[in-house]
């Protein structure tokens, strides 16, 4: 029974839908009048720790909705403070599990660009193909085992194996394959261990690099499946449009993932070192994660944003898939993000599948790191993109490379405040809605984001910001 | 006989432990078949006070946390401390060695007193723990036979040798031979030397290895060539709770 996925989903989703208020007809929810209190404590299927609140009066109108994240603060900026350019990277890595070697690549350029390090041409060509194999894992986590819980009415992918067993192990096996992958070039998946300021300690053989060619050509397909499933699904997503900013790296070459300069939606392009005057970051009590604004009130970071801003560079299959999905340049649904994760995956795997032929037709050397020519005190910035949006890494560097200031600046933390927002917007929408129902949504909204929120409260600096001075360069002393 | 219900929890850390699970995929499956989940936040919606094993992931670095933790141990009949964070409080108590007003004061400036915290610690500073995974991530495999070992009531083994034997198993050159410096001769052994065979050194993410000799192991370490400073660096990384990093 069961075997066709995309089909039976909408039968057996009918069942659960009954105890368990999620599921089928998002739009069209009977109205419950009447004052509600939402309490989400510890919101799940996310990252980290974060809470829902929100208070709805008898007459329908919101009185509270908060966006919380009562995460421990980890202090890493400031674990940072006189650790030699060897071991930063290495310690920014344990900010997140999910997006390490994201943190590494920023945490790397920072560090090379500071320490004047060039790496090679095969350097930059494995770091993307790092960044590929991350991005890849994190996006089928969030798609798979994440949000489709939700459009199928269950509270895990557990239900799903027993009932879509098929479309679960399809999904089991392209993420098997990104693990893999991650595993080939940079030794393991989570806080990897070969890659070092100015290259690599170790390298993938020319066998390991054909069998990941093979493996990723293998996956297509499977991708393939997802996008059909997905766009079966599409009445699942909730219908709700917020105009907002988006934010991420753009390239006129390429879709930017690796490097670039900071492009947005509604303000001008930036060099990657005026991180700053977009960011633009605030604290506010109810979050140890900082805020940030640029033009707007909020602005929206990850993979809608970088498809928002770069969709003509995907590549071909990544385009068609994007095209079956209904997903089009200027999408303003939030709730869409996975979708565009899902498009994302595609181009993933599809350019990989170049640069590993590149690799192979180069000959892979085996060769040791760039050292920097004399150490000398300098300041750096990094950014890539990274499963949930921009990633920022600044760097000050003292005489002997060890680190005196640092600088951290998370996607998710980018967007909280948007998250808020579309939370004002949403909430009055909803007023008819019961509990559960709200509940959903909320979550729902929420977890499209892909939160990584024990990654965003850990690094902030907010010396001088207070004050609401926005200068890019500070001069420290020391004591 | 009912399945044991077992439940996994997180405090301050990077959650990469619970995705090395997640990372298991079908052998995941397997142990699922074995065991009833009651809570499992970063996977599933749902939780229930009522399990026999707990796993917990994270360092406890407020003192709220305290509390959370202890009700945890009231509930659990064993509870397993998840990855160097938990098990030997890790790479948070880097922050340790910093004064508390210096790190609260760099990171949140003028907020500096809005959030609670105090020193990072390891699950055992507060409550009694049953059994650990080390690693910085855990290796997914052990915590699969670890888990294996409990849900068949024997009380889980892990190496009490260091790191050298595994990674002379695994045909490494030393790293002291290459002139460089390595923590593998006084780590708890588990991970098959990964770093050192991915070309990199031990960190010493598994904690000590019972019965480690920190004097000799300074001396091998303080050779010419390396700092006092770049000792005490590679000590702190993972071993901020342990006599090592003095």
């Amino acid at each position: 029974m069961a075997k066709t996925p995309a089909k039976s989903s909408a039968t057996t989703s009918a069942k659960p839908s009954k105890a368990k208020s999620p599921a089928t007809p998002i739009s069209q929810p009977e109205a419950v009048p009447g004052p509600k209190k939402v309490r989400v404590h510890y919101l799940t299927r996310v990252e980290g720790h974060g809470n829902i609140v929100v208070d709805v009066e008898a007459d329908g109108t919101v009185s509270t909705c908060r966006w919380e994240v009562p995460e421990a603060p980890r202090f890493f900026e400031a674990m940072l403070l006189g650790r030699d350019y060897t071991d930063v990277h290495h310690i920014v890595s344990r900010i997140c599990g999910i997006c390490a070697i994201g943190h590494q690549l920023a945490s790397l350029q920072a560090t090379e660009d500071a320490l004047n390090i060039n790496v090679s041409e095969q350097t930059h060509l494995l770091r993307r193909l790092a960044l590929h194999g991350e991005n890849l894992q994190s996006h089928l986590l969030h798609i798979a085992y994440l949000v489709l819980p939700d459009l199928m009415g269950v509270d895990s992918i557990l239900p799903l194996a027993q009932t879509h067993r098929d479309a679960v192990l399809k999904f089991i096996a392209a993420r098997r394959v990104s693990n893999e992958f991650s595993r080939l070039i940079c030794g393991r998946t989570t806080h990897p261990q070969r890659m070092v300021p100015g290259g690599f300690t170790m390298f993938p053989s020319t066998e390991e690099l054909k069998s990941l060619h093979t493996m990723l050509k293998d996956t297509l397909p499977n991708l393939d499946f997802a996008v059909d499933l997905f766009a079966t699904l599409l009445d699942r997503f909730p219908q709700f449009e917020r105009e907002t900013e988006y934010v991420g790296l753009v390239s006129p070459a390429e879709y930017a993932m690796y490097w670039g300069e900071i492009g947005s939606t509604k303000d001008e392009r930036r060099p990657v070192r005026q991180y700053r005057n977009i960011t633009r970051e605030y604290i506010i009590p109810t979050s140890t994660a900082k805020w940030t604004r640029n033009q707007g009130e909020s602005y929206m970071v990850g993979a809608l944003a970088r498809f928002n801003l770069n969709a003509e560079h995907l590549m071909p299959k990544a385009q068609a898939a994007a095209k079956k999905l209904g997903l089009k340049k200027g999408c303003t649904n939030p709730y869409y993000i996975t979708l565009a994760q899902l498009v994302e995956c595609v181009h993933t795997v599809e350019e990989s599948i170049i640069q590993v032929e590149e690799l192979l037709s180069r000959g892979i050397r085996d060769e040791a790191p760039a050292k920097p020519t004399s150490i000398a005190a300098g300041r750096g910035a990094g950014a890539v993109e990274v499963p949930r949006g921009i990633l920022f890494h600044f760097y000050e560097y003292d005489d002997h490379g060890r680190i005196f200031q640092a600088d951290c600046v998370i996607p998710t933390n980018q967007n909280h405040g948007n998250i808020q927002k579309d939370m004002d917007a949403l909430v009055p929408q909803l007023s008819g809605l019961s509990e559960k129902e709200l509940e959903l949504r909320l979550s729902m909204l929420v977890r499209a984001y892909d939160p990584c929120i024990s990654c965003s409260t850990h690094c902030i600096d907010a010396r001088g910001l207070d004050t609401g001075a926005r200068s890019l360069v500070r001069i420290n002393r020391k004591s | 006989m009912a399945k044991p219900k077992i439940a996994f929890f997180d405090f301050a850390g990077c959650e990469g432990d619970q995705l090395q699970i997640a990372n298991l995929e079908e052998r995941l499956l397997d142990i699922l078949g074995h065991v009833e989940v009651v809570s499992f936040r970063e996977v599933a919606t749902g939780h229930s006070d009522d399990y026999d094993v707990a796993f917990v992931e994270g360092s406890i670095t407020r003192p709220e946390d305290e509390i959370r933790l202890k009700e945890i141990r009231k509930n659990a009949k064993v509870l397993v401390a998840l990855g160097a964070c938990a098990a030997i409080g890790g790479i948070n108590c880097l922050k340790n060695f910093l004064a508390e007003n210096v790190y609260r004061e760099e990171v949140y400036g003028g907020q500096a007193r809005w959030f609670s915290t105090y020193a990072a610690r390891p699950l055992k500073s507060v409550v009694k723990v049953d059994a650990e995974i080390p690693g910085c991530p855990i290796d997914p495999t052990e915590f699969a036979r670890i888990t294996k070992e409990l849900l068949l009531g024997r009380s889980p083994w892990i190496p009490d040798f260091p790191v050298c034997v595994e990674c002379k198993q695994a045909g490494n050159v030393c790293r002291y031979e290459m002139g460089r410096m390595c923590l593998g001769i006084i780590t708890r052994a588990g991970c098959k030397a990964a770093c050192v065979s991915q070309g990199a050194h031990c960190w010493g993410c598994r904690g000590l290895v019972p019965g480690a000799n920190l004097d000799a192991a300074r001396i091998v370490m303080d050779r010419p060539g390396t700092s006092r400073k770049a000792i005490q660096d590679l000590l702190r990384f993972f071993l901020g709770d342990t006599g090592a990093a003095l």
